[in-house]
């Protein structure tokens, strides 16, 4: 036990887990608040032709390639879930099924079709289906902590903003707040908090990790920066946990452990947790 | 016949708390409201009334600056919206937001002092005495920790109208305050209401009860789609202005012919004791 803790490829693996747990988990709450879990599922099948994209851009395995293709190919899902809703008819949730449906496919196919190329440098690709914590190396970390925490320090310091905004975007835009912005900024640092996670959970179960955590965390405080801080908790945690079971035991995938630790959490939250139920008193 | 009563005009009043010239909101091929030229006069308490469609709340969105597209001209305060913003307050409707979000009472209180605040100061010890001396004049200082989902409909009212008043506003708009309301918190809101108007502020409700409307306003609006009359209410609410506004759909004021020569809008008996 201690020797794996000393572990070179284990603490890099537990150094990931916890940045990409902390950074989704305390992002997803404004996700989870704005009720964008679906448009999260959407983003994240979507970004992996986006992840192919950036591999072959870059020639080769570049995470920072791969994960600008992923906030790419994710962003334009949500754009066009959001073009296709507008059509008289047509409402979000089937626009966004659509939309999920297009980004994956689309990605399965390039990722057959590079799979198939000669050179096998792109061995390891798939594993952005379901995610593999084993493979993640050093300088990959550079890249989630950059990212993660350049998108915390967007929520620091607009967090009133985007606090006002989601309660009540009425009052919010009549106060001279530019409403429009901010939900674009906070579609931004969903795309955000999906991306960090592709590699060590895939884009399969990403968006499960995005929205857990913070389900969890709404039982446990009653204060979105409770909620934020309990949901990055929370992530982390389940990020950890879920690696290093995966790390341990040869192929198994990282991306459904952690999601099965976090679903753990939400479903003891749900039934230990204290904030919920409360009778109205004094009403 | 009705239609003499509304004045356009192609001025700005020195005087008037609101006004829109010619105001047209479209959705689609319909009309939410047709060349609207409201004119407020600072320091009354009005209402606007109208059946339900007559585009009460598009009104009010207009006046806010929460309207897009639109015709016409929108002042506040004798200024653009964009520029007398900070010198309004906004109660919006209970129903638009997500009750359930994680906040409790002062929290949500002390959001109206956040567009005075910018991004990086803190909430600090005064603005929390602020919103704190908001929720006392409401009657929910006992509630300031209280999650805001565990609140009535009434409560959850006075405390947007708390929020409101942090912003120490020259104009309070407010949207259909009363519905859903229990008759305490109704009675409590109209009382810092009048005590507002009585320091000189301007109120404009959007307004559903045409019962309570005499006790409650000195002024009014009566819209369908159109701006049907607008006036102090003792000369405007008459059965000749309510039939054009409200035609066959007329409630229960209808019989009712309104008094002449109604003095300021008073609570009734039983909330005139609690007044300070």
């Amino acid at each position: 036990m201690l020797e794996l803790l000393t572990d070179p490829t284990v603490i890099t693996v537990s150094l990931g887990a916890l940045m990409l747990g902390l950074t989704s988990g305390a992002l997803g709450t404004f996700a989870v608040l704005r009720r964008q879990s679906l448009l999260g599922d959407a983003m994240s099948h979507a970004a992996l032709p986006g992840v192919v994209i950036g591999y072959l851009v870059a020639g080769g395995r570049s995470l920072p390639f791969m994960l600008l293709g992923a906030l790419t190919t994710g962003l334009a899902a949500a754009l066009l879930s959001v073009a296709l809703s507008r059509r008289r008819g047509v409402k979000s949730e089937s626009a966004l099924g659509v939309a999920l449906g297009t980004g994956f496919a689309l990605g399965v196919v390039l990722l057959s079709y590079v799979q198939r190329q000669p050179g096998a440098g792109s061995a390891g690709l798939e594993q952005f289906l379901f995610g593999q914590a084993a493979a993640t190396l050093r300088s990959d970390l550079i890249t989630i902590g950059v990212l993660g925490a350049a998108a915390l320090l967007v929520v620091a310091l607009l967090f009133r903003p985007l606090k006002l905004v989601i309660f009540d975007p009425h009052f919010a835009r009549a106060n001279g707040y530019r409403v429009q912005l901010y939900e674009a900024v906070s579609t931004g640092l969903l795309a955000i908090a999906i991306v960090v996670g592709l590699e060590l959970v895939g884009v399969v179960l990403m968006s499960a990790l995005v929205v857990a955590p913070a389900a969890a965390a709404r039982q446990w405080t009653g204060s979105l920066t409770g909620m934020v801080w309990v949901a990055g908790g929370i992530g982390a945690g389940s990020a950890l946990l879920g690696a290093l079971l995966s790390a341990a035991v040869p192929g198994m995938a990282t991306g459904p452990t952690v999601v099965l630790v976090a679903s753990l959490v939400v479903a003891v939250s749900l039934l230990v947790a204290p904030r919920r139920g409360v009778p109205v008193d004094g009403a | 016949m009705a239609g003499a009563l509304v004045r356009p005009t192609l001025t700005t009043g020195g005087n008037l708390a609101a006004q829109t010239v010619g105001a047209t909101v479209r959705y689609g091929k319909v009309s939410a409201i047709e060349d609207v030229s409201l004119e407020v006069p600072t320091g009354v308490m009005g209402a606007i009334v109208g059946p339900n469609g007559a585009g009460k709340s598009t009104l009010l969105k207009l006046l806010l600056g929460l309207q897009d597209d639109y015709d016409g001209h929108v002042y506040l305060l004798g200024e653009d919206v964009a520029q007398s913003r900070h010198r309004v307050a906004y109660v919006p409707q209970r129903s638009t937001v997500d009750w359930d979000f994680p906040a409790d009472v002062l929290d949500v209180v002390l959001m109206g002092l956040y567009r005075g605040l910018g991004p990086l100061r803190r909430v600090g010890r005064a603005e929390k005495a602020q919103a704190r001396a908001a929720l006392e004049e409401v009657g929910m200082a006992d509630f300031e920790r209280r999650q805001i989902g565990q609140l009535s409909g009434g409560q959850q009212q006075r405390v947007f109208l708390a929020r409101a008043l942090v912003q120490q506003a020259e104009l309070y708009l407010l949207d259909e305050p009363f519905a859903g309301v229990d008759a305490a918190s109704e009675v409590a809101l109209v009382r810092v209401l009048q005590r507002l108007n009585a320091e000189g502020v301007t109120v404009l409700a959007v307004h559903h009860d045409l019962n309570t409307l005499k006790k409650y306003f000195d002024w009014l609006a009566l819209l369908n789609v159109r701006l049907v009359a607008q006036g102090p209410l003792a000369s405007t609410l008459t059965a000749e202005a309510l039939q054009a506004a409200y035609g066959g759909r007329l409630p229960s004021m209808a019989e009712v012919p309104p008094t002449e020569g109604l003095p300021r809008p008073s609570l009734g008996a039983d909330a005139t004791a609690g007044r300070n």
